[in-house]
């Protein structure tokens, strides 16, 4: 379990969150929707340690995160795999290395047991003779595959998808949710998924929340959605005539 | 403004200094980034100090036309001036716009695509994977390069000096074998390790803290150049204070 407590973050002059608190509990995909600017990202990297909030705690089963140093945050980190929107896979290294880079620098498993490792990795989210690839031979989607398995490689108890469908076609996108799904079931683990795709949002959204201007506008499950009466989330979530259309449909 | 970038810096190495997570990954690296930097500028560092040597003979030959001075001396005035500031500080300025703007790429790069930010995530201490294997393959190799531009450039000024008909190969062989001063090449030697930490370290620092795009990994290169030449020249300036 994740918990945010009161995160507040501003970059020089400009506040980007505003006492922020959430719970994200294991075993259920947890979405952070808002707006270009809304300070999604942001919180992202608050929960990660790649920002330190000026004000606020982060909890990771009930260590808190934000008070340790880099020392102390490894075994957590270790437990942590992170989707970037860019994959952000390492260009000089072959997807095979990508995958097994992690179980190098943390693992005393034996060269065959490693690569049996990313070939495993590789299988769960159907991609298989890429060994050899490196990043700039893949294509977008294949990369965020790529991304997937790396994350998991070491059995993440935490997962993290930093706008896991952008640049993405809506089929492959699809794919992406349900591998996302997927391996929250199979791992239990706690998973956050920073996105403004709505097709994720009614797709995989167990629980979710909007940021607007920085605060925590509205929380609850994909099906509240639907129910709400949030002028701010309406006009975000149905901004799309698409999406207009199917809520007059589900009504 | 100096201030803030030398703290910067200082916090920087600090972090690179760390306990590595596992030797073994950092050792491959050095071994990587020996090769890259030592073994990847060998030629151009052979062309650039044997053409300086052949130049600064002939050029000394010009300036020394007095009869009372023996041609011999211009072996000796090029042995000690390559060794004690041409070898050393051609070659690092010349490695600083080739290695330098590289590592600070190659680093900056690293920071706009997230490449760094996913090491921190994995719990990797990111500065000290990245830059650690560069500074110490730096140290180790340039003194390497400096010692084959030292070699070279007395090889050219002797080829310089013979084919011109400046002065003559026998005399040129006895002014650099006359008095010599083998504290000259600890003096080179200590400028070579300097220099190796300079060229690695500080394209690294303006290459780990970029922000921005393209443009910024960029515009981070040519200042990682520019402020690694004028530190190599101040560092310069002081070691041969101190040293002689």
């Amino acid at each position: 379990m994740i918990e945010v407590q009161d995160i507040h973050k501003s970059f020089g002059d400009n506040k980007v969150l505003e006492g922020i608190d959430a719970v994200f509990e294991p075993g259920r995909v947890s979405l952070i929707i808002g707006g270009s600017g809304s300070g999604k990202s942001t919180l992202l990297k608050c929960i990660v340690g790649l920002h330190k909030p000026d004000q606020g705690r982060v909890f990771f089963d009930d260590q808190e995160f934000t008070k340790m140093d880099f020392e102390e945050k490894v075994p957590i980190r270790k437990e942590i795999g992170m989707l970037f929107q860019n994959s952000a896979l390492f260009d000089s290294m072959t997807v095979e290395q990508n995958i097994i880079f992690t179980l190098d620098m943390f693992s005393d498993m034996s060269r065959k047991e490693k690569i049996e490792r990313a070939n495993f990795c590789l299988e769960r989210v159907n991609l298989t003779k890429t060994n050899k690839l490196y990043p700039a031979e893949l294509s977008g989607g294949m990369k965020k595959r790529v991304g997937i398995a790396r994350a998991i490689s070491m059995n993440p108890k935490y997962l993290f998808c930093d706008e896991p469908n952008s640049g993405l076609d809506p089929a492959t996108a699809i794919l992406i949710d349900e591998l996302v799904q997927d391996l929250t079931d199979e791992f239990q683990c706690t998973t956050i998924v920073v996105t403004h795709d709505m097709n994720s949002v009614m797709g995989i959204g167990d629980y979710i929340m909007f940021l607007y201007q920085g605060q925590k506008f509205w929380e609850g499950t994909k099906d509240d959605i639907l129910r709400s009466d949030t002028k701010e989330l309406n006009d975000f979530v149905f901004a799309s005539p698409l999406m207009k259309a199917a809520r007059e449909v589900i009504k | 403004m100096f201030f803030f970038h030398f703290g910067e810096y200082i916090l920087l190495l600090k972090k690179i200094f760390k306990k590595p997570e596992k030797w073994k990954i950092y050792w491959r690296e050095i071994l990587h980034e020996m090769n890259e930097i030592g073994v990847g500028s060998v030629g151009l560092i052979i062309i650039i100090s044997t053409f300086i040597g052949a130049v600064m003979t002939m050029q000394i030959a010009f300036q020394l036309v007095s009869d009372l001075i023996p041609n011999s001396v211009i072996g000796q005035i090029n042995r000690d001036s390559n060794i004690l500031e041409l070898g050393p500080t051609i070659s690092a300025l010349v490695l600083m716009g080739k290695v330098g703007s590289s590592i600070s790429s190659q680093i900056g790069s690293m920071r706009v695509t997230e490449q760094i930010d996913a090491l921190e995530i994995m719990g990797i201490n990111a500065a000290g994977y990245l830059i650690l294997p560069k500074i110490i393959a730096g140290v180790i190799m340039v003194p390497v390069l400096v010692t084959i531009a030292i070699f070279c450039a007395l090889i050219g000024g002797l080829f310089g000096g013979s084919l011109t008909g400046a002065v003559s190969s026998s005399d040129y062989i006895m002014g650099i074998r006359e008095s010599f001063n083998g504290f000259t090449v600890a003096v080179a030697m200590v400028k070579a390790f300097v220099y190796g930490f300079i060229i690695t370290s500080v394209p690294a620092y303006k290459g780990f803290f970029v922000r921005g795009g393209a443009l910024e990994v960029g515009q981070a290169g040519t200042k990682a150049v520019v402020v690694g030449c004028i530190v190599i020249l101040a560092s310069d300036y002081l070691i041969t204070a101190l040293m002689l």
